[in-house]
């Protein structure tokens, strides 16, 4: 059980990071320590290790002191082990037989006291020098590329993402879940800061997505299942049932016209309830693909089995309308995954105070994107819900964000889209203003130039906190369209009343409600925010932990149009790089069973959840399929014959680097001393 | 057992795709917290082999943490699964060797979690510090034959792991 050290001639560099591992301990003494391991040949320390200066040392020093072990003991080796590996390679060292000790993240920076990182940092590298000295060259194996992309979710981020992938002349799969592609952009009439009609803009990416024939879209589809690792990974997509073949439409819509239902009948979603549209019916009229869809719950066939099916009548010859079909499933191999699901706006029917949900005047900020939206269910005029115009708007900000009972995050985009709504309501209705804000956030390219513009224009602005939205009644008791608005403000310190007769929640942005799933089922992890997490925050904010796998949008942080377009770019150009390799390198760490020892017991073979474990009935043994192994281990540390071996995590490197840790505690024999 | 100059030395088997990812946050995120576990890393909780803590015991640990990531969030879909059953067993196994049950921990947490991670490392030094030195095989020196009591222990413990899978 103890480790028989190897003959090994090992380098230790120790890196300073400036000041941020030197000014937290000793290096020098860190460095006498290292000189003295065993079989450690040189210890030296040097400012900033990952920099050319600095790995030039280490290929030197391979070269000229004839080391065939390095460790560096600097930062995560997430996030530099690579960069030293090369550097060996380069020196003609194998990478493998390089060690990092991690003595930023996990001592420099976390440990109060000196003597206390100086005294962990020894560990640290006692570990690592002692567990390099087991380690053994290996190769890298290389597996072929799939050059597909995955993209799910049709916002303007994964819109974004499948034109730029599609423009390089590589394959897309579009995921959609709703019937059309566009995402929450394709609700609003404008977008800040420019005013630019969203539609206008929105538009021709989304007919671009239908036409272009290296993107395969499938709406009102949603991903089912991810197998397999980066390079190529297997999805398999349910695409439900849709009732109309979008084959054989041609978005006539005599469907829609013919139905047994002569009008709209049933809240239309995409309107958030605020419009009707019939059983059969296009979400809205720039829908991509221009296919109606039936909606199995209101349809009378569908629901209740009885119906004159007008719209199979109205279709004719043409056939697409299918009132049989059924879900289907279809499987496809990527390369590359992009997650880009997107966001939904916070629900204020929690707060009542607020009255959403119990008074008929308020409304949340999308409701009004698509009151105002010329092709929303008013057809872009503004009113309340009698029909009459709004004479006094209160815009109410910061709505479930900021929020300790709620989100505490900012949610960055409503405080511009506040403007945008202030701005879009008076030019239409010429009502009366009053945006009531914790502070204006306005940092962005243009951003304060058009708060300017809207505080010209006469909106009225109230530094303050609403804490009741309350219904004013009339002097005999009725019910009337006004409400009495309570804010603390802040500037004139004192509460102050305003009577409106609308209220716009500024609502924030929060995660999809499936993200929980979405997540698991691309094994990426969240923040506590629950958007999900990349790989690095400044240097790889479009990776992710999961190799292959890459965000763009809001499901990501919160953020507006422009950044959202950049970074579903940015995750384009990196989904590219990889597929574009044609081929990958593997990490080599999967598990081996060494058949003279195995038993057959087969306890490995119901642990592995990749199947990568086979048995061998006529040998009586099991066998790991390298292909599917990950390299999790878990076998390893199951096999009670110890005839499994994690390549690059052995039992033997597993503890030498536990003695190495413990290099200074009480030890049972005398040769672990010797450290 | 009290000794105040008593610094408790605990060996953590952080799984790379969470906890140790959690760890690396804590410290962009300049969280202090005890300098009392040296960390290992591994790439899934489910590498821990029981035998490592064994051998980190009779090394001289006072105590061990496991981490991984949460139930259902496995980097290898349900490795973790496997530590959780694992370390049942583990604590059962302990107190019968004369280890505190209190001296090991299993630990969830996220990649986002690096707070998290670091009140569990301060929660465990100080309970180990409670708890006092093990000296787990000072102990089995003055009995004499240690080395193959140890064996013996796992022994033991890989019999245990077959009726347990
Ligand atoms: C009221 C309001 C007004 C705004 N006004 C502006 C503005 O004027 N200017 C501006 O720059 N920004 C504005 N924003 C911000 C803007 O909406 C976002 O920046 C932008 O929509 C983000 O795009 P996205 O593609 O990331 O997400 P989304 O638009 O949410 O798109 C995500 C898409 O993914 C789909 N999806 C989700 N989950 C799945 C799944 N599991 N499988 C398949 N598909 C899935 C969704 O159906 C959706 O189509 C506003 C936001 C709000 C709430
Ligand atoms: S990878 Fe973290 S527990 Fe399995």
């Amino acid at each position: 059980m103890i480790t028989t050290q190897k003959s090994a001639r090992i380098g230790v560099y120790i890196c300073h990071c400036g000041t941020n591992i030197a000014g937290a301990l000793d290096v020098e003494q860190l460095t006498a320590f290292a000189d003295k391991l065993p079989q450690v040949v040189l210890a030296k320390n040097y400012k900033y290790m990952c920099s050319d200066p600095g790995q030039d040392l280490v290929k030197k020093d391979i070269a000229e002191h004839g080391l065939d072990r390095v460790v560096v003991v600097a930062c995560s080796p997430l996030l530099h082990e690579a960069t030293f590996r090369k550097a060996a390679e380069d020196a003609g060292l194998n990478p493998f037989l390089v060690q990092m000790a991690n003595i930023r993240e996990q001592v420099a920076w976390v440990t109060r006291d000196k003597v206390d990182a100086l005294e962990k940092a020894k560990a640290h590298v006692a570990a690592a020098a002692r567990r390099v000295a087991q380690h053994e060259p290996l190769e890298r194996k290389s597996v072929p590329i799939t050059p597909r992309v995955l993209i799910v979710g049709g916002g303007i981020a994964g819109i974004e993402a499948a034109l730029t992938l599609a423009d390089a002349d590589k394959e897309v799969i579009l995921v959609e879940r709703e019937p059309s592609i566009g995402g929450h952009m394709s609700m609003f009439d404008k977008t800040f800061p420019t005013l630019d009609c969203a539609a206008c803009i929105l538009t021709p990416k989304m007919t671009a997505v239908k036409s272009n024939p290296h993107i395969k879209l499938l709406t009102h589809s949603e991903v089912e299942k991810v197998d397999g690792a980066v390079g190529s990974y297997k999805v398999r997509v349910r695409r439900k049932a849709r009732y109309i073949s979008e084959e054989n439409c041609v978005g006539c819509m005599a469907c829609i016209d013919e139905c047994v239902f002569p009008k709209p009948k049933f809240p239309n979603e995409y309107d958030q309830g605020l419009g009707l549209r019939k059983p059969v019916y296009l979400p809205f009229p720039q829908a991509v693909p221009p296919v109606p869809i039936i909606d199995p719950e209101t349809c009378l066939q569908l629901s209740k089995g009885q119906c004159k099916q007008k719209c199979v009548e109205a279709c004719g010859e043409r056939q697409a309308v299918l009132l049989e079909q059924q879900d289907s499933i279809e499987e496809f191999e990527v390369g590359a995954i992009i997650v880009a699901t997107g966001f939904k706006p916070f629900n204020p029917s929690v707060m009542p105070y607020y009255g959403y949900g119990t008074l008929p005047n308020v409304y949340t900020s999308l409701e009004i994107e698509r009151l105002i939206n010329a092709a929303g269910p008013t057809g872009g005029k503004l009113m309340l819900r009698d029909g009459s115009t709004p004479k006094r708007v209160v815009i109410v900000h910061c709505v479930g964000s900021r929020d300790k009972n709620y989100h505490t995050y900012c949610s960055k985009v409503c405080c511009m889209y506040s403007l945008k709504l202030a701005h879009l309501v008076k030019e239409k209705t010429e009502a009366e203003i009053f945006n009531c804000y914790i502070d204006i956030r306005t940092p962005g390219k243009g951003f304060e130039e058009f708060y300017n513009r809207v505080q010209n224009e006469g909106v009225h602005f109230i530094r303050g906190k609403v804490g009741d939205v309350s219904p004013v009644v009339s002097d005999n008791g009725q019910p009337t369209n006004m409400m009495t608005i309570q804010v603390d403000d802040t500037l004139l310190g004192k509460v102050r009343k305003i009577d409106a007769d609308m209220v716009i929640l500024a609502v924030g942005l929060e995660p999809q409600k499936d993200a929980e799933e979405v997540r698991r089922m691309f094994g990426i992890s969240c923040s506590t925010e629950g958007f999900f997490l990349e790989k690095h925050p400044k240097l790889a904010p479009v990776n992710t932990a999961n190799d292959g796998v890459f965000l763009a949008g809001v499901c990501q942080g919160v953020k507006d149009i422009p950044e959202t377009v950049a970074q579903a770019s940015a995750a384009a150009a990196k989904a590219l790089a990889l597929i574009d390799r044609g081929s990958i390198e593997l990490e080599p760490n999967t598990a081996i069973i060494d058949e003279e020892h195995c038993s057959g017991c087969r306890v490995c073979n119901n642990l592995c959840p990749f199947e990568a474990i086979e048995y061998d009935e006529e040998k009586g043994v099991s066998r790991v399929i390298a292909e599917l192994c990950k390299g999790c281990g878990t076998c390893v540390a199951a096999c009670p014959a110890q005839a499994i071996t994690g390549v690059h995590f052995t039992n033997n490197q597993i503890i030498a680097e536990i003695e190495g840790v413990l290099y200074d505690s009480a030890p049972p024999r005398k040769e672990a001393v010797s450290v | 057992m009290s000794d105040d100059s008593f610094e408790p030395k605990i060996v953590g088997f952080l799984c790379n795709w969470c906890s140790y990812t959690a760890s690396d946050l804590a410290g962009t995120a300049r969280m202090k917290y005890a300098p009392n576990v040296r960390i290992i890393r591994v790439m899934c909780s489910g590498r821990v082999d029981p035998t490592f803590l064994l051998k980190a015991f009779a090394m001289g640990a006072d105590g061990v943490m496991i981490a991984g990531c949460h139930p259902g969030d496995c980097h290898y879909q349900q490795q973790n699964y496997k530590t959780m059953r694992r370390y049942a067993m583990i604590e059962q196994m302990l107190p019968q060797m004369g280890i505190e049950r209190e001296r090991v921990k299993l630990v969830w947490a996220s990649a986002a979690e690096g707070q998290q991670l670091a009140e569990a490392i301060d929660e465990l030094s100080e309970a180990v510090r409670k708890l006092g030195p093990l000296n787990w095989s000072r102990n089995w020196e003055e009995n004499g034959g240690r080395i193959e009591a140890l064996e013996a222990i796992v022994k033991e413990h890989e019999e245990a792991l077959e009726v347990q899978s």
